[in-house]
């Protein structure tokens, strides 16, 4: 009964190596998917909310804003997919939280695994519900009529650059997740952050329609120049300024939040 | 009062803990805890709900940072030498650490998994415990459906993956009915006959006298007492004497007789048992001649030692029985 660990178990190390964090983090976010196979509820906010945001604002400010909805569209996508896939990013403060309220993360701590490992699983698994967002509000556009200009090469462009920012910004919600003391409370801080983040852009309407202070905050919003960079390469081909700000506004929320988020997990886990 | 025990067949600690402080606020959960658990064996810690034995149970798996004081695994500091302390250690929480949303199938793979165990082996080695720990028809279950015995079994499986030399048990069976309670103890019983060192906590005085090889007594943070069963028990030093008669008139008769042959006051129960303490297990036969020869008749007779619930209330004081045999005790416990 005991001759089935493996042999860097038989050694003991005060350390967890870097390949070893790896896999326990792989590991930990099959976990995450089983969980999702298990209850499948938890992907509602990753699957209706795009398709049913994309119809419902699609046919109804499509005339208002555009003349037509299939005019609309080549907006609306855009602002869409950055909408649905930071909302979807927000679950994973919810979801820490909950975990780390229950038993089993006791055992995790008590286990000899690197303790970052079930934080990078769930950032991990989490990718699977972002691609899952673009997916369907491409096939939502898609059936409304939408036909990219640039094409198969273009969404898949712009499908890793979304889903590499929301994973950035992933991490702020992850932090909340940490510090926070109730699933509750995590959600609503969350909601209160992205709301602002999403609606004050330029991701449903026109920045010049917005009055003055709107406008210089929807200008300056990350989102919006996500949003811009993403109809600007799906729409017209071209890589723009927007693009390089997104990226460089990802890596630097990545490289504030994810210490913070780690150093905050690492004391309290 | 502190009677340690050293095995001296087996000169190496499994845990040793010196001056053990852990504060939350005002509050000291924890308030200098010293043990020597020899490794082998099962040692009981003991205590009302809130005594600290929890918090000392996840201080000593790694789970807390005390705030003073050390401890040593096996030689190794559970603070300095965290990673290394879990290699050693399995943990059986006061609720079930395991999964809910996942089956008793897909924790144990994934403990196995997060071990180092291959594909092929975390599958092998989920199939034995599952076997091993009567879950077999259950495991492909989600646990929301696991009864709670069936929770613990599985809970306990987990910490047995690795074969850990030493594995904390908090408050294994508190909430099953008795039945699975005993099925527990006897597979608790086998982790020590396989070598393995149980830390138990339990609030169960018959529980700790049960499966016990030593006993500490928390109370408010502190060891209050520390032995083992039997040496806890004959500190307490005496039996009791419970008599029940046919005609419940002759009872302060029986009573009146027990004070001149014992000097003790007995005690008439409401459910109409005499009980004294009794110091010299020879003067039975004295009372009960002297009842015969009064014609006083006797429709029940024992002696019984002491439980260890008597212990406990003995030394912490807490009184919740009117039962006044145990404030004799503790009378003899203060003099030890």
């Amino acid at each position: 009964m005991n001759q089935t660990i493996d042999k860097s178990q038989s050694v003991l190390l005060n350390q967890i190596g870097f390949s070893r964090t790896l896999r326990q983090s792989l590991i930990m976010a099959y976990r995450g998917l089983l969980k999702v196979r298990r209850t499948p509820e938890q992907l509602i906010d990753v699957t209706l909310q795009p398709i049913l945001f994309t119809l419902m604002f699609g046919y109804l400010f499509g005339g208002a804003i555009s003349g037509t909805v299939h005019n609309y569209l080549p907006l609306l996508i855009p602002g869409i997919l950055v909408q649905s896939i930071l909302t979807g990013a927000i679950t994973i403060g919810v979801q820490l939280r909950e975990d780390m309220e229950k038993g089993v993360f006791d055992r995790f701590k008590s286990m000899p695994i690197a303790r970052i490992a079930p934080l990078a699983g769930a950032l991990l698994a989490d990718t699977i519900r972002y691609a899952l967002v673009t997916i369907l509000t491409f096939a939502t556009g898609y059936i409304m009529g939408y036909r990219p200009e640039t094409g198969f090469l273009g969404i898949l462009l712009v499908s890793v650059l979304v889903i590499a920012f929301a994973w950035c910004v992933s991490w702020i919600f992850a932090l909340a997740g940490v510090v926070g003391r109730s699933a509750a409370g995590v959600q609503g801080i969350s909601m209160m952050i992205l709301f602002p983040l999403t609606f004050l852009s330029n991701a449903y309407v026109p920045i010049e329609t917005l009055p003055s202070v709107l406008k210089w905050f929807a200008k300056v919003n990350p989102v919006s120049h996500l949003v811009t960079a993403i109809r600007e390469i799906i729409n017209h081909g071209l890589i723009t300024q927007d693009f390089w700000i997104s990226v460089i506004g990802g890596l630097v929320i990545l490289c504030i939040f994810a210490p913070l988020t780690v150093k905050a997990y690492r004391n309290k886990a | 009062m502190h009677q340690k025990l050293i095995n001296t067949n087996n000169p190496t600690m499994a845990v040793e803990v010196s001056g053990l402080v852990k504060h939350f606020g005002d509050n000291r959960a924890v308030d200098g805890i010293d043990l020597k658990i020899p490794t082998g064996t099962i040692y009981g810690v003991l205590g009302p709900n809130g005594a600290g034995k929890t918090t000392a149970i996840r201080i000593l798996s790694t789970l807390m940072k005390p705030d003073k004081g050390s401890a040593k695994i096996f030689g190794h500091d559970i603070v300095k030498e965290g990673q290394i302390v879990r290699q050693l250690i399995g943990l059986t929480g006061q609720y079930a650490s395991v999964d809910e949303k996942l089956s008793a199938n897909e924790n144990l793979y994934i403990f196995s998994r997060l071990l180092g165990l291959s594909r092929h082996d975390a599958r092998r080695k989920t199939a034995e415990l599952l076997e091993e720990f009567g879950l077999l028809e259950a495991a492909t279950r989600p646990l929301a459906k696991f009864s709670g015995g069936m929770r613990r079994r599985l809970d306990l499986a987990a910490s047995l993956i690795s074969k850990p030399p030493l594995i904390f048990l908090d408050e294994p069976t508190t909430g099953l009915d008795p039945r699975t309670r005993i099925q527990m103890w006897n597979t608790i019983r086998s982790l020590v006959s396989d070598g393995s060192t149980v830390i138990l906590t339990t609030q169960y005085l018959d529980e700790a006298d049960q499966l016990a090889d030593h006993v500490a007594v928390i109370d408010r943070g502190k060891v209050i007492a520390d032995g083992t069963p039997s040496q806890l028990k004959a500190s307490v030093g005496t039996a009791t004497l419970e008599l029940k008669l046919n005609n419940k008139t002759e009872y302060e008769k029986a009573k009146q007789i027990i004070q001149s042959l014992l000097l003790v006051e007995g005690h008439i129960s409401s459910e109409g048992i005499l009980t004294a303490p009794l110091s010299d297990p020879e003067l039975i036969t004295d009372v009960l001649l002297s009842l015969r020869n009064r014609n006083i008749q006797l429709s029940e007779v024992s002696v019984k030692n002491p439980t260890l619930d008597e212990v406990f209330l003995a030394i912490t004081g807490h009184e919740t029985d009117k039962n006044d045999v145990e404030n004799k005790y503790s009378i003899s416990i203060n003099n030890n």
